[in-house]
């Protein structure tokens, strides 16, 4: 087997075995800290007679390595349990949420990557010159400000002032792409903004880095011109690095999104979970907690994959 | 109307430099020099770090590393002062009538692609050649530069050829669109000593058979003198002298030059071994998690006030040897008999007699010493450690130990950076002097150094040697070293000893054919040596 | 060591400074009580009341001093126990090596795979929100990232040349690590410290906002903002005070970070 092969083989092993450990951290922490699923049901009236019948009854009292496979399966299949709250099947709310979100992510995505892309070159172009300040000083305010500070103020200025974009991001299928689009403008901008600061901050390093390795001051003593030289010498090197930002901030906008749904009421994954956290939902909690995990994971698995297959030296090996 | 091709005059070069606490001000590096280079002729650059000698080579092709400008004066290339020409202009000069072999082509060559496509890359570009000539043109220059599967060598990746091969096949990339000059800046440096005559001759005969010509640069006068037909001696962004090659090796007129031609000319006169104060028996040893010995039954003995030098080449062992015999790295197989006791083979289990009377010195001095303390602190620490000096009586010994590094008063206080390299080297020694030791191992405690710092260091190790009564185990790579200091060597070559005895022994012929190799890959001060060393070779070396 | 500081680094500690004693003396300044209703609701801004009054009529400003004294004491406390858990077991581990290292690594990239956010919505599902089990939530979580780089650092110093001499010289454990290797941690680990603040402020505000962070009637930045939230719409700022609060301390902490690494980095010797 090409030995690049075996890496990647290995990296995605560890990987899935990430994936169970943090399914097993999860399912764990909520079985070793105080209270469970009976007594949030029960609340103040519980007594313990009551907490004993009700946890036979709901299979708590069986040992919690069977409960846990028995729900890692679940998840697996699709079937997550029932809300303790509205005793809706929790598999199905997760289905129409899961798609807003990545709705959602997918627009914010398609904005700030290209455009953290361009701003970060033109930081490198322009090092230490103005548009170079600008730039990192517009970074160091928005990631100064926690998200949904950002949200409030678009909102104050956009959505109350000027009128331009709705400040509920209400959707729903009855809605033309654009009317939807309309809608979640403003949750994308912030989106956007949050990412956009780590993202091109990273660029600018990814390709600074590069931009300073001996082969490109080869390259511009063979008379190349700087355009050349970018293209021919220091992209090539330098896709690793920027795919790597890239999934990282991926990763971190699927975080992003849990509070910017809360801002703006959008119906999405973020939304569900931190309603079940209010209420003490323990199974939506565990579900939702779970799938955003394992993106999280899953975007990292990628990010590192792709680092082992640019890597000339691993592509080929002696 | 001048025939020179390459005429520099008055050149001045200056740079932004950024002091802490200070506002960042500019510094002038190069003060003015003149020099010309004609059509096929060699000018060699030499001068210790500082000297300016690879910034102005850059010059040439009219280019500032980092924050470096070219403030003053004129470089003219055939006629065209490149300083006052267009970026375009310049442009149309590098890679084509001036190119650039640089020290590290492991760095210079981008890793993304195969070494073909850099190598032809400029030819095609200045439309020397179109790019089926090219690649015929760069398959003759790897034939001609020695390298193996000419025909095929370019389709490698540059991770896929040694360190000495590369440097070929950056020669080949300078060489290939046929300039008028080449600038080499230390392209044998990183080397191993008996790989990098291997590539001086290749470079040597290349530039021959091209015609082209070329500024080589280095630190080393007995590399230049094989290669070039004038050399210019630099010092601190100033011309020190100028003249032939011979002219400069065999009637320096200047003192620094004359310095630097005598330098390695330390002489010694060789003791008779005693009963040994450290004795290694059958020592073999493996790194943790390996799979291979790096040291296969080595055997040295060491007699006290002596100095053996432990000489090899990158992987030969020596560095382990060290590693061992200090307690970092327990042997296998094999003891250590130290001042007549049995050292155990970890160093942690060792009695603090054992430890303090077994010093060490290292190759960085600047890793060396804990960047937070001040002289005195790393000096006293040993003081107070062993001896439990306290106050005044502390201080005195720090003085006295001061003064025997020769660097009197008003050290005490400083840190580490505020010092030169020659300079924090022998702080070094006076750290490993305070515990008044019976062996010190020194670790290629030289080769970061300056020829002129360390011919300083060297002379002073042999002063306190005869003062203290101290045994050196010296690790070295550099013969030149070796025939400075040792009264006994051991030639280390794969993990083994190949030949062990005392330096008069070892330095006698008929030798085996890796020290026949070794010996003669040291570059000496004399014209012709090259060409001279190369036709009486019994063994190719390893690394090409 | 305030020799040629910097304007900006001197901005960043007096805008810190202020805060933190604004903080401490928040009942001694704070012109009005606590949880006391001393207006009508959304006042705006007035001599009574500088920043209005908020969404059940109390004074804005006293909301704001109290609320910065919350924020700002968890932020402290988690980044205090975060610094102090996550560079022990750091160092332990780099010192150590071996299984203990293996062990406490691979369990910090257990607990790194998964965003902090989430980790801390699943446990305070479970648990009932006060300071402390808030500050040790955060704290603990954080302490993973504190425990990477303090490991990272003294793996990189206890390699060097200048820690094996001090080790062949026979030298015990405590000395290596409080004279060799801490003294040359320290910097990096103080400027990282700075950044851990910012980033529990922040961590602290989004909880609060959320509703499962900091609960009433106690007020802290986040709080103040999901109180007032509702009055954005009709056009009521009341909201977006915290955000300026938050930001300029965020952003002055910020600035000291850059100062000390700068400082450290540029220092003789180079190392920080």
């Amino acid at each position: 087997m090409h030995p690049i092969l075996k890496l990647v083989a290995e990296r995605l092993g560890i990987g899935l075995l990430l994936l169970l450990a943090a399914s097993a951290l999860i399912f764990g922490l909520t079985e070793v800290l105080p209270g469970d699923a009976a007594q949030a049901i029960l609340g103040q009236a519980a007594t313990p007679e009551s907490l004993a019948n009700l946890r036979t009854e709901m299979g708590l009292d069986r040992p919690a390595f069977t409960r846990y496979f028995e729900w890692l399966g679940g998840i697996m299949t699709g079937d997550m349990g029932v809300a303790l709250t509205n005793k809706l099947p929790i598999g199905d709310q997760v289905a129409s949420r899961m798609s807003n979100t990545l709705f959602l992510a997918f627009w914010a995505a398609i904005i700030s990557v290209p455009l953290a892309l361009v701003l970060g070159l033109i930081a490198v172009r322009y090092q230490n010159r103005w548009p170079d300040k600008i730039i990192s000083g517009i970074t160091l305010a928005s990631i100064s400000l926690p998200e949904f500070m950002i949200a409030y103020l678009l909102i104050f200025f956009f959505a109350v002032q000027l009128f331009w974009a709705p400040s509920f991001a209400s959707i729903n299928d009855s809605m033309t792409l654009l009317e939807q689009l309309h809608a979640i403008s403003l949750p994308v901008a912030v989106l956007t903004l949050v990412v956009l600061a780590h993202m091109m901050r990273m660029t600018r390093a990814a390709i600074l880095n590069v931009m300073q390795s001996a082969y490109i001051e080869t390259a511009e003593l063979k008379g190349l011109n700087t355009f050349a030289v970018i293209r021919k010498h220091a992209f090539p090197n330098a896709i690793a690095p920027i795919v790597n930002v890239v999934m990282i901030n991926l990763a971190y906008l699927v975080v992003g999104v849990v509070v910017v749904e809360v801002v703006f009421a959008y119906p999405g994954m973020g939304q569900y979970l931190v309603d079940a956290v209010v209420k003490r939902d323990v199974p939506v909690v565990l579900a939702c907690g779970v799938i955003f995990a394992a993106v999280y994971i899953i975007l990292n698995i990628v990010a590192d994959v792709v680092s082992i297959l640019a890597n000339p030296r691993l592509r080929h090996p002696k | 109307m001048t025939t020179s091709l390459l005429e520099v005059r008055g050149l001045k070069i200056g740079a932004t430099v950024y002091p802490p606490g200070e506002k960042p001000h500019d510094i002038e590096i190069v003060h003015g020099v003149d020099f010309d280079v004609e059509p096929g002729k060699v000018l060699g650059l030499i001068g210790e770090s500082g000297a300016g000698k690879s910034t102005i080579g850059l010059a040439a092709m009219a280019y500032g590393r980092g924050g470096v400008e070219l403030t003053g004066g004129s470089v003219m290339v055939n006629g065209r002062d490149v300083l006052q020409s267009s970026t375009r202009d310049v442009r149309r000069l590098r890679g084509a009538e001036v190119t650039y072999v640089s020290q590290s082509a492991a760095a210079s060559f981008n890793p993304a692609k195969q070494i073909m496509e850099q190598v032809i890359e400029a030819a095609v570009l200045h439309g020397k050649f179109n790019k089926s000539d090219a690649e015929q043109r760069a398959c003759d220059l790897f034939a001609k530069l020695g390298l193996p599967d000419p025909d095929n060598i370019g389709n490698r990746y540059p991770h896929q050829v040694s360190g000495g091969q590369l440097q070929r096949c950056m020669t080949a990339l300078a060489l290939c669109p046929e300039p008028d000059l080449v600038v080499f800046d230390e392209p044998t440096t990183a080397l191993d000593v008996t790989t990098q005559i291997d590539v001086l001759k290749a470079i040597k005969d290349a530039i021959r058979d091209t015609g082209v010509a070329a500024l080589y640069i280095t630190h080393d006068l007995a590399v230049v003198a094989q290669v070039s037909d004038h050399i210019m001696v630099l010092r601190m962004g100033e011309m020190v002298e100028y003249g032939t090659t011979d002219e400069i090796i065999n009637h320096p007129k200047e003192d620094y030059t004359k310095a630097l031609v005598s330098v390695r000319s330390i002489e010694h006169e060789e003791k008779q071994p005693t009963e040994p104060v450290l004795r290694v028996e059958n020592i073999t040893a493996r790194y943790k998690g390996t799979k291979f010995d790096v040291l296969h039954n080595v055997s040295v003995d060491l007699s006290p006030g002596q100095t053996l030098a432990v000489v090899g080449e990158s992987g030969s062992g020596k560095s382990t040897l060290a590693r061992v015999i200090t307690g970092l790295l327990p042997p296998r197989d094999g003891t250590i008999t130290f001042a007549g006791r049995t050292l155990t083979p970890d160093q942690p289990s060792r009695s603090i007699e054992d430890l303090r009377e077994l010093q060490m010195i290292y190759q960085m001095a600047d890793t060396a010493m804990n960047p937070r303390q001040t002289v005195g602190t790393i000096i006293g620490r040993p003081l107070e450690f062993y001896f439990g000096l306290k106050g005044a009586e502390k201080q005195k010994r720090i003085q006295e130990l001061l003064d025997e590094i020769e660097l009197g008063k008003g050290f005490q206080d400083r840190y580490p950076a505020e010092l030169s390299g020659g300079q924090k080297q022998r702080v070094c020694i006076a750290r490993a002097l305070a515990a008044k030791p019976k062996l010190i191992i020194c670790d290629e405690v030289t080769s970061a150094l300056d020829p002129l710092v360390a011919d300083g260091i060297l002379k002073l190790l042999l002063e306190l040697q005869k003062i203290e009564d101290v045994a050196y185990l010296f690790i070295t790579h550099d013969l030149a070293t070796v025939r400075a200091i040792a009264d006994s060597i051991a030639v280390m070559y794969q993990g083994r000893v190949q030949r062990y005895g005392t330096k008069s022994e070892v330095l006698t012929p008929p030798f085996d054919d890796y020290t026949d190799l070794l010996l003669s890959s040291v570059p000496e001060m004399k014209l012709g040596w090259l060409e001279d060393v190369i036709a009486n070779r019994k063994m190719e070396s390893a690394g090409n | 060591m305030f020799k040629n500081i910097p304007l900006s680094a001197a901005i960043g500690l007096i805008i810190t400074g202020t805060y933190f004693l604004a903080a401490i003396f928040a009942g001694v300044i704070a012109p009005y009580g606590m949880a006391e209703a001393v207006g009508d609701v959304w006042e705006p801004s007035s001599a009574e009341h500088w920043l209005g009054t908020d969404q059940i009529g109390r004074d804005l400003l006293t909301r704001m001093i109290y609320g910065g004294q919350t924020t700002i004491l968890i932020a402290t406390l988690a980044t205090i126990l975060s610094f102090v858990t996550g560079s022990v077991l750091g160092f332990i581990a780099a010192v150590s090596g071996g299984w203990i290292d293996q062990i406490m690594s691979r369990l910090v990239d257990l607990f790194m795979s998964i965003p902090s956010l989430i980790l801390a919505l699943v446990i305070l599902s479970s648990i009932e929100a006060t300071v402390v089990t808030l500050v040790v939530i955060m704290g603990l979580l954080d302490s993973t990232r504190v425990y990477r780089l303090s490991r990272a650092v003294a793996v990189d110093i206890s390699v060097m040349d200048y820690v094996e001499a001090a080790r062949l010289r026979g030298e015990k454990l405590s000395w290596i690590i409080f004279r060799e290797i801490l003294p040359n941690a320290l910097s990096p680990l103080v400027a990282e410290m700075g950044l851990r603040f910012i980033f529990m402020v922040l961590f602290i505000s989004t909880l609060s906002f959320l509703g499962i962070g900091v609960q009433p009637p106690l007020a802290d930045w986040g709080g103040i903002v999901k109180e007032n939230k509702e009055g954005i719409n009709f056009g009521i700022g009341a909201a977006l005070y915290p955000a300026v609060a938050i930001a300029t301390l965020a952003i002055s902490v910020n600035l000291i970070a850059d100062w000390i690494l700068n400082r450290t980095t540029s220092l003789k010797g180079g190392r920080g």
